[in-house]
């Protein structure tokens, strides 16, 4: 049995039959083919899949791809616009917020929704706001350093 | 006073913190890892792993899972006999007696982990292969398990190959000085049983592999999660009987590797015989469970030791055992790490007259052990720092004082120690000082003692350390047993218009070398930095080389490429001498301009030097075209970075929970080429080996189920738990090498888990913990504290 599901992923309608236990994560990188989208694990710790989900950020794995039926997807293939990163992006390039890069896009939505939530965080506040995103290359802290520039720009995702 | 200021000196690229080159496509998700590949025709492999620990198989029943939905196909050990060798190991060290046993890329009689590859599925999409997976049976005869490298050495341990009696793997030794001498003439001996617990390296990025094999031609072309896609080149010809020649190995973007992508394993033969088999290309991304259990593990040891020193504190000897956990095989670089990379390095930054080592590699029903992040060197450090706390608490004196009285002095062009290695360079008490003035020490002792007189438990820990990295001197390698060379080369290119492309063998996956090293070839060259693309990953466009691993990208790529900039620079110097008419001794060259000496008006920059190479319509007589230079780069001697990393930590009495107060790290990896990417480096090396001292162990039960199985069960450290760093530098230029650096990947992790366990130890000293079981999770820390105060009570 499979479902007819329509989602709007960065702005553009998708419709596609898909099976019931199709993840949101699977149907992105597979289905669609927007692969920027990263798995990490299998037990929702990670956070590499978290994408915005109706502008709220989820881990795209805990969702059935079903679930998203008529729901509008950002990932990060949808953050910056004719090259122009966003303020995020631009202050993780900046602040060294990256090395492998494997787990940034899950991170820089993390970032989105703790800034969206408060956008004048504090370090302490930062770092609780990151714990559900794991990076093994660079210790937070210059990821932490990010959020704080990005959210003195003024800026989120 | 002076009305003139001093114009300020050009910027340099060299040793500029500039934005990394890499970070805008992996921040706009357009960079491509393994598992973003998808070839037209491509099927889908899932991978069958033994549930036990150690059993023979009795029959395997493919037929469901042949039958089900989309399955291309299905194999197991015996399809794959004959076909594909046995996986080699790689690092065959000499005079250990060392034991290899065939490692096959699917067992095929018996497995010896949980995890070992037992057979695969092919489908048409991952669900389906998954699904029929569960349709296999396989009856097992399980037999006894042994997880534990000491038990498994014992006599009556249950036996893994008939090739290895007692499991042993390899017995080898290191030695030198008297040490009987030294232990007879000690004051003092101290003594612990150190177990470095196995750690499991997590890169973000699971293995995986795509594998493409054109039947027409016989041509190989593998996308692989590695660190060193040239060696998996020479391992996968050697194990799937494709040549060198028709084979090309890719890593695309690597998302971190830390060790775990050094060796090649199981899934990745196991993908390339499918692709081979079915003549489609054939995709395999594992799971992070399967990553778990299957990719390689780190550390490993149970280290007896004992250090023998005067009534004041100077070091004696150091004697030790180790049994060092191989897992089920011998994994590509396995057999290297406790004995080159741990035991030579056991006089650490310190005058030690008399070492003696045994190392015995054991092998275990377990997930096969490589390198993980520090590699021997985090082992040996950890040793040495435990040793000199214990011996400062036995003769009463402030820790940082015993280290004093036994460090290396200064010295700038070699240092022998007794273990037959020989320093480069190092300024220890300069990163202590350093280290020591940051954190406040003497104040901070103050604040302890008054702390710990209202009830408040602090704790401050210290950790000096050097490293051997660079990997290394290639005659070196092949004497102490390594099946290949340790040189690096590079191309240097440039094109009519002045850009530049170089072409190195090193192979980054997230450190950043494609920014440090154009900044190199820009600073080099004295063109724009910008105009510097650096190629790597993709063995049919790419020289020869041996990986990124052991510190070694920059200590000996980049030295390859700072050699074959200058060989550019000596054709374009001959150039210029017949361009401007003048003699070659009176060109100059600075700032990208090759000028006669006193008159920098006739001149002719690089960028008209390469323009002219590569149209040649005016060469000098027999120059040939093009301006290219390539290196061949043996490094003279390994690098040896250095520090001092200084931990305070607040444990609480109720609950045993560590507070992280602050972190101080002062590492010395001589010249600097991206000072940000060095502090990035030791940020993410610190946070790995605290991860080491307070939440991390591969836990087994005594059947070889692994329990940590899963990130549910395994705690790499999370933003809220980690500390901000204060990193600071010393600049000890390594003499022999071309631009003077040393190396940084790894220093963090090498110092940070004995200062953290230090000072977690330190902060419970009102307590009489001596030593702790690592990791020093709240529950250890509060059983501690419990059963002293109840030991208390008893005394009263």
């Amino acid at each position: 049995m499979k479902v007819s599901i329509t989602v709007s992923i960065n702005g553009r309608a998708h419709t596609a039959e898909v099976e019931p236990r199709l993840l949101l994560v699977q149907f992105l990188r597979d289905v669609v083919g927007l692969t920027g989208t990263k798995i990490g694990c299998d037990t929702s710790q990670c956070g590499a899949c978290t994408v915005l989900l109706d502008g709220m950020a989820v881990k795209s794995c805990t969702c059935l791809a079903a679930q998203a039926d008529g729901c509008a997807v950002t990932t990060v293939e949808g953050l910056a616009s004719n090259g122009q990163l966003t303020a995020l992006q631009e202050a993780f390039w900046n602040k060294h917020g990256l090395q492998c890069g494997f787990c940034t896009p899950g991170m820089l939505f993390a970032a989105h929704e703790l800034l969206r939530t408060n956008p004048n965080p504090s370090p302490e506040q930062i770092r609780h706001g990151l714990e559900g995103n794991l990076c093994r290359c660079t210790g937070y802290q210059n990821i932490v350093r990010a959020v704080q520039a990005a959210a003195a720009a003024g800026g989120r995702a | 006073m002076s009305a003139t200021v001093a114009a300020p000196a050009p910027a340099r690229v060299f040793g500029s913190g500039i934005r990394r080159r890499e970070d805008p496509r992996l921040l706009t998700g357009t960079a491509l890892y393994t598992g973003d590949f998808t070839l037209p025709g491509q099927t889908y492999a899932a991978i069958l792993r033994s549930p036990h620990a150690h059993a023979r198989i009795r029959k395997i029943d493919t037929a469901r899972a042949n039958a089900a939905p989309g399955v291309v196909a299905v194999f197991t050990g015996a399809d794959s006999e004959g076909v594909l060798k046995p996986i080699p190991c790689a690092w065959l060290i000499p005079n250990s007696d060392l034991k290899t046993a065939p490692y096959r890329p699917m067992a095929k009689d018996v497995v010896r982990f949980v995890g070992d590859a037992v057979a695969v599925v092919v489908a048409e999409s991952a669900h389906q292969a998954y699904d029929a997976l569960e349709l296999i049976d396989v009856d097992y005869t399980p037999l006894a398990a042994v997880v534990d490298p000491q038990k498994a050495a014992e006599a009556g341990a249950p036996q893994l190959h008939a090739e290895a009696p007692g499991n042993i793997a390899f017995h080898w030794t290191v030695a030198g000085g008297d040490i009987d001498a030294a232990f007879k003439a000690a004051g003092v001996i101290v003594r612990d049983r150190i177990v470095q617990q196995r750690l499991i390296p997590t890169a973000m990025e699971p293995r995986g592999a795509v594998a493409q094999y054109v039947r027409a031609t016989g041509e190989l072309t593998l996308w692989n999660t590695t660190q060193n896609p040239h060696i998996v080149r020479f391992i996968m010809s050697v194990v799937t009987g494709v040549p060198e020649d028709r084979l090309r190995v890719v890593a695309p973007e690597v998302g971190g590797g830390f060790g775990s992508k050094i060796p090649q394993i199981q899934g990745d033969f196991i993908t390339a015989f499918c692709a081979m088999q079915l003549g489609r290309p054939v995709k395999w991304v594992e799971t992070r469970s399967e990553n778990y259990i299957s990719t390689t593990h780190g550390r490993d040891h149970v280290q007896e030791v004992e250090l023998a020193a005067t009534r004041d504190g100077r070091i004696l000897g150091l004697r030790a055992t180790v049994w060092a956990g191989m897992g089920g095989y011998l994994s590509t670089a396995a057999p290297g790490i406790p004995t080159i990379l741990h035991g030579l390095m056991l006089s650490g930054p310190y005058q030690i007259p008399a070492i003696k080592e045994d190392v015995f590699g054991v092998y275990t029903t377990t997930t096969p052990v490589e390198a993980y992040r520090g590699a021997g060197r985090p082992e040996a450090t950890y040793m040495l720092e435990r040793l000199i706390e214990l011996l400062a608490d036995e003769i009463k004196v402030d820790p940082v004082e015993v280290r004093r009285r036994n460090l290396i002095p200064p010295f700038e062009n070699g240092h022998a120690v007794v273990t037959g290695l020989t320093y480069d360079s190092g300024n220890y008490p300069g990163a202590l000082d350093k280290a020591l003035a940051q954190v406040g020490y003497d104040n901070l002792r103050q604040e302890q003692a008054a702390a710990r007189a209202k009830g408040r438990y602090i704790g401050i820990g210290v950790s000096t350390y050097v490293e051997i990295c660079g990997l290394g001197p290639s005659q070196v390698a092949g004497a102490v047993g390594f099946q290949g060379g340790l040189w690096e080369s590079a191309i240097v290119r440039f094109h009519p218009s002045g850009k530049v492309h170089v072409f190195v063998g090193i192979s980054p996956h997230g450190q950043g070398e494609e920014t440090t090293f154009a900044q190199i070839v820009a600073d080099e060259l004295g063109v724009a930095v910008t105009d510097v693309k650096i190629v790597h990953g993709d063995t049919d466009n790419t020289p020869m080389g041996w990986g990124t691993y052991g510190s070694r990208a920059t200590a000996v790529g980049g030295a390859a490429l700072a050699v074959t900039t200058r060989k550019i620079k000596e054709k374009a110097r001959l150039l210029a001498s017949h361009l401007l008419e003048a003699a070659v001794e009176d060109i100059e060259y600075a700032g990208g301009k090759f000028f006669v000496r006193g008159f920098p008006d006739r001149s002719k920059t690089i960028q008209d030097i390469a323009l002219m190479a590569n149209v040649a319509w005016n060469l000098p007589q027999g120059m040939e075209a093009g301006l290219e230079a390539s290196s061949f780069y043996d490094p003279p001697n390994f690098t040896y970075p250095f520090g001092a990393h200084i931990a305070v930590v607040e444990v609480d009495p109720e609950t045993g929970h560590v507070e992280l107060k602050r972190y101080v790290a002062a590492d010395d990896c001589g010249h600097q080429i991206n000072p940000m990417i060095v502090e990035g480096q030791v940020h993410g090396g610190v946070a790995q080996g605290i991860g080491q001292a307070l939440w991390e162990q591969a836990v087994y039960d005594p059947n070889g189920q692994l329990l940590t199985g899963s990130l549910t069960d395994y705690a790499i450290p999370r933003a809220d738990v980690l500390p901000d760093m204060e990193v600071l530098s010393t600049v000890t230029p390594s003499p022999h090498h071309p631009l003077g650096v040393k190396g940084i990947g790894e220093a963090g992790t090498i110092a940070s888990t004995a200062a953290v366990y230090n000072a977690v130890i330190d902060a419970l000293e009102p307590f009489g913990v001596r030593t702790l079981q690592m990791p020093l999770t709240p529950e250890r820390i509060w059983r501690a504290i419990s059963q002293s105060a109840s030991a208390g009570r008893k005394e009263a």
